[in-house]
Order: structure tokens, then C-alpha cells, then sequence
């Protein structure tokens, strides 16, 4: 079996499971945050009118909370959707509710990583479609809807059909100023917006092993625009120190066994990597950097828990380091852990000093929620995740997805950049 | 099952166009409906009526898991759409939340029928006949563990212990 397999084997109580069958694996961890939540609390509410017993959640320890969409609150309706969340958690004895304005808050993918509420080995779901983000620490980790995630809250299981396994091969380390964000979007470049769907995308190869924790993160988190059911990577002992380093202990490190098989298997050599972009408006539509159309920007997006995590920061910090930006650029960390450090080793300091506003940890904009949503016409370079029409704001305005690099030396030029051209 | 066809004849509707981002802060359904589709066909919520169906093309709700997405369709009166294909948490959202029926069709039959045909749909037979064309196609049977939690009438309703 390979990882997935096993892992959901193990979840489900038996010795093997294969591609296509159906089975209700014991969830180890759920997730839901200030959007899925009150969808939540509104089935909770409507499974009560039904005579459903919601007396009490099956483990309130395996479930935690995150506020991130519409935080700090962007206007009464978010504001009251906050008030529920908190009513809700304090009376199902949920404690690891991540509130802003106390300490730690953050993207729930974000916070996934930052506080290890996710181990290797786990199964793990979250009401988020970017749940697949923390694959990364070799788990299984998938995005459902209000429905399931409140099934979950319930009866602590929940039913997957297993998925079939594309393993992405990637050989060599990444040149400089390619990042993980252009070798995940030229994936989805070439396998498409449905290539994975249904499926699990593993990331294995000496490319892989060479790349951080946090590139890792990068590239499981984007496989949910390829559709895919989770993105995994296999834990290491890099996993194994990051999450230390962040409190946890008793590692359950699954493998994939030597036999395991992949319906597919994909290979890629980090060398021949370029910076890319992917166009207005589907992350598949993609270019190369030096390529690109030559438009006008009007801003640089720096944010959400595809691009701005501690060491996407610090690749933009390299580039805007003693330059100036020449369209409205703004740099949302993701986690109140990562602005901190960011505070703590001067890079706060370079983006301002650059010209950039630095704003609270929110997906903000990114899901055209607040926080520097795009007019009619409006044209952004965005470290984020889609750029569906209307993603970002107005149905009319354009995103173009790209590495934190890129998006900064963009903001440096007002014009789509290859960082390698900076002057 | 009888209703109308609204027909987007496009790949990759996804659910930032079905429920526009500034409206997931909204979890009254009937104001969730008044939006539907707002990002691709404005008109939508004064066309739509009660049993209508949607008809397109391939990875019908890619991108975000908002369940937002079929609650606005099927409280705009959508009681199920036909496509080429699904993204995967708008297939199973559809169907664990009995908001609507997920259809998978082929390419004959989505070339087949025209926005406007009525068509019935029956999923004892998996038969669509178009009423309007007096054709009939063949869907996509509904995989096992589908056909028992629709008919169970959502998640909730369905006892895994009986299989």
C-alpha cells in the first residue's frame, strides 16, 4: 500500500484497503473556521428541529478552531458570525479555539503547522477546500463541506472513497528564485483544474527531500486546484523538527510501502524550472515569467496560506530589501507566530520601508472577503490560490497567481518580473 | 423528477462564480438563493424556477468547498444539475447534504439537450428523456455508497451499519 492507503487502513480499522473502496475512517482531527463554523452551527440547529440528539460533540479535543475569513471582524454580519463561534465552542468544551486579538490566531492551514495540530499519520478534515495544505506533514488531510464536518463533530467518522495515487517525481533541487509556487502551478498547468480530481497528489523525489517544510506546504496546498481529494508528502526527519520545534511529541511516521502502487506516475526536473505565472482566469492557464503579457499591475497581493508563511516572507524580503515598491503592495502574514518573527528579524521593517502596508493575518482579499478587494478593472499579482473570475473582488478585475518572489520583484517594476531581472 | 434546462454550455464552473466569496459571511439560505450564480449570469435568480435543472459542462463546482454552493442552488428551486463532470466536494456536499441530485452525463447527451427542453429524470432507471426533443439518454449510475445516502435522504439518514 502506499501512504494514503495506509494510513486510511489504519483509520478505518483494516489490514488493506485499495483505490475505490468506500470506507467511514475514524477522523483524528476536524477543523472549522469562522466561515464553515456558522454553516455548522446553522446544520447543528437544523438536525435539532429534525429530533437529531446535538447534545454532545464526540471528542472536543480533536476538534479546533480557527478565525480567518472575514477577521478582525470586517462588518456586523462577520462580527456576529465570530459571537456564535465562541457561544458555540464554550458550550461544546472545544479549547483550541484560536481567537484574534489573544495571542496566536491565524489561517486555519496556517495554524494547522504553526501549533502541530496536525501529526503525521492522521486523518485529518477540515471545513476548508485547502485542507490538503498539511498533507505536507504526511497526513491525510481533506477539505469537506458543513454537512460532513458536522457528521464528524457528531459521530467522530466519516466516509471516503479511496482515492487512487498520481505520484509527482521531482528531481533536483529547485534553482534559485524558482519556488515551490512555480513548480506546483506548472503541475497544474500541465495535468489541469480537474487533473487530480478525486485523486491524492504525492510529491516524492530528491527535489522534494531537498525543499523545506514550508515549500512542502506550498505545493500540497495548491493541489486542491488540480481537485484533488489531498496532496501528501511522505514525513521525513525535516517533519519530524519542525513540528518539535513547535511542541509535539510520539511520532507515528506512516510510509509508503516498497510495493506501493501509483496509477500514475509523473516526473519533473527541477533544473528546466522557470518563474511562472498562471493568467487571468484559471490557475492552469499559465506562463513563463519572461513570457507573461506585458500589462500594467495596479497592486501586489502578499498573503493567505499559500504565500505568506515565515520563509515566503523572507523570500520577499530579499527582493524589496533597499528598493521601493511602485503599485499598492500589500503583505498580510499568515499567523500571528509568523508575524511576530517577522517582526523579531526585521522584516516588517524592510516592507515598509519599501512602501508596503503590512496588515493583520486574514484571507482578507484573497477570497475577495475585505481587506484590499479589486475594483472593475483592477489588475493584481497575488501570492494566493485562484483567480477565478470575481475571486478577488469585482467579477471583472484580474488575477495573476505567482511565487512570493515574483509578486515582489512585480511590485518593484509595476509590471509582471522575473526576479532574476531586477536590476 | 420533471423540470426546465438552464444550460451553461462551459467547463469549470466553479463555486466562487455560484456564490461569489462576500457572501459566505450569509447562512440564511433564502438569502444565499438571491445571489446563485451572481458571478457568471446576473438574471439567474429572476429566471430560475422551482425545479429547474442545470445543465454544463466538465468539473461542474471546482475550487472552494463552500457549501454555499448547492444550498443556493437548491433554494433557488435547482433539484439537480447534469454535467460532463463534478469537483469532488460539490459532488459530495450535493448529496450528504440532500441539497440536489449530482448528474453525470456524457457528451451526447449534454450536446443533445438545448436550454429551455423539459426534460424527466429518473434515477430508478437512470433514463432522461427529453420531453421537449422526444429523445432519451442514458445517465451515469450513481456509485453504491451514493445511491444508498441519497435515497437514505442525506448522511444524517443513512445507517452505514446496513450495508
Amino acid at each position: 500500500m502506499n501512504i494514503v492507503e495506509k494510513i486510511l487502513a489504519r483509520g478505518s480499522g483494516k489490514s488493506k484497503v485499495s483505490p475505490d473502496d468506500v470506507i467511514f475512517a475514524n477522523v483524528d482531527k476536524v477543523m472549522m473556521h469562522d466561515v464553515s463554523g456558522p454553516g455548522v452551527i446553522k446544520v447543528f440547529d437544523k438536525l435539532k428541529k429534525q429530533g437529531i440528539s446535538v447534545d454532545k460533540l464526540w471528542d472536543p479535543t480533536k476538534v479546533w478552531v480557527a478565525e480567518d475569513h472575514f477577521v478582525p471582524s470586517a462588518d456586523k454580519v462577520s462580527a456576529e458570525n465570530i459571537v456564535k463561534l465562541s457561544k458555540f465552542t464554550k458550550h461544546y468544551g472545544i479549547e483550541k479555539h484560536f481567537k484574534y486579538g489573544m495571542g496566536q490566531y491565524g489561517i486555519c492551514h496556517t495554524i494547522s503547522h504553526e501549533e502541530a495540530m496536525v501529526m503525521p499519520g492522521d486523518v485529518y478534515v477540515g471545513g476548508d477546500s485547502h485542507t490538503n495544505t498539511t498533507g505536507a506533514l504526511g497526513a491525510f488531510a481533506c477539505g469537506l463541506g458543513h454537512t460532513d464536518i458536522t457528521y464528524v463533530l457528531l459521530h467522530g467518522k466519516i466516509w471516503f472513497k479511496v482515492p487512487e495515487t498520481y505520484y509527482f517525481k521531482i528531481n533536483g533541487k529547485l534553482p534559485d528564485h524558482v519556488m515551490a509556487k512555480d513548480l506546483i502551478l506548472k503541475i497544474i498547468g500541465d495535468i489541469g483544474t480537474d487533473g487530480g480530481n478525486y485523486r491524492t497528489m504525492q510529491f516524492g523525489g530528491t527535489g522534494i527531500d531537498e525543499m523545506s517544510v514550508e515549500s512542502r506546504l506550498t505545493m500540497c496546498n495548491m493541489t486542491t486546484e488540480a481537485g484533488a481529494k489531498n496532496g501528501i508528502v511522505e514525513p521525513d526527519q525535516k517533519v519530524v523538527d519542525y513540528l518539535s520545534s513547535r511542541g509535539a511529541t510520539n511520532f507515528n511516521l506512516i510510509k509508503g510501502d516498497d510495493d506501493a502502487e501509483y496509477a500514475k506516475i509523473f516526473e519533473y526536473e527541477s533544473s528546466e524550472l522557470e518563474p511562472v505565472v498562471a493568467k487571468p482566469f484559471s490557475p492552469e492557464n499559465i506562463a513563463i515569467v519572461r513570457e507573461a503579457p506585458s500589462v500594467e499591475l495596479d497592486k501586489s497581493y502578499i498573503g493567505s496560506c499559500t504565500g505568506a508563511k515565515y520563509e515566503d516572507l523572507v523570500a520577499v524580503a530579499k527582493i524589496l530589501k533597499g528598493r521601493k515598491v511602485k503599485i499598492r503592495t500589500e503583505i498580510l502574514p499568515a499567523a500571528i507566530s509568523i508575524y511576530q518573527r517577522a517582526m523579531e528579524n526585521g522584516l516588517l521593517k524592510i516592507f515598509l520601508d519599501a512602501g508596503a502596508t503590512v496588515g493583520p493575518p486574514t484571507c482578507g482579499a484573497c477570497c475577495g472577503a475585505h481587506m484590499g478587494v479589486l475594483a472593475k478593472d483592477e489588475i493584481c499579482i497575488s501570492t494566493t490560490n485562484r483567480n477565478f473570475p470575481g475571486r478577488m473582488g469585482h467579477i471583472e478585475s484580474q488575477t495573476y497567481l505567482s511565487s512570493p518572489m515574483v509578486a515582489a520583484a512585480s511590485a518593484v517594476t509595476g509590471k509582471i518580473t522575473d526576479p532574476r531581472d531586477l536590476k | 423528477m420533471k423540470g426546465n434546462i438552464i444550460k451553461y454550455a462551459q467547463d469549470n464552473i466553479d463555486t466562487d462564480v455560484i456564490i461569489p466569496g462576500e457572501y459566505l459571511k450569509i447562512h440564511d439560505y433564502a438569502e444565499l438563493a438571491t445571489h446563485a450564480m451572481e458571478g457568471l449570469d446576473p438574471d439567474f435568480h429572476s429566471k430560475v424556477k422551482e425545479g429547474d435543472f442545470i445543465l454544463s459542462g466538465k468539473n461542474f463546482g471546482c475550487g472552494s468547498s463552500r457549501e454555499h454552493a448547492p444550498i443556493a442552488l437548491s433554494h433557488s428551486g435547482i433539484n439537480a444539475v447534469l454535467a460532463l463532470s463534478f469537483a469532488r466536494i460539490f459532488y459530495r456536499n450535493s448529496v450528504d447534504g440532500a441539497f440536489l441530485l449530482p448528474i453525470e452525463i456524457d457528451e451526447d447527451t449534454y450536446d443533445g439537450i438545448s436550454e429551455g427542453d423539459e426534460i424527466d429524470i429518473d434515477i430508478s432507471t437512470n433514463e432522461i428523456k427529453n420531453i421537449t426533443k422526444n429523445q432519451t439518454y442514458k445517465m451515469k449510475p450513481f456509485s453504491d455508497i451514493i445511491e444508498k445516502i441519497i435515497s437514505a435522504g442525506g448522511i444524517f439518514k443513512y445507517n452505514p451499519d446496513q450495508n
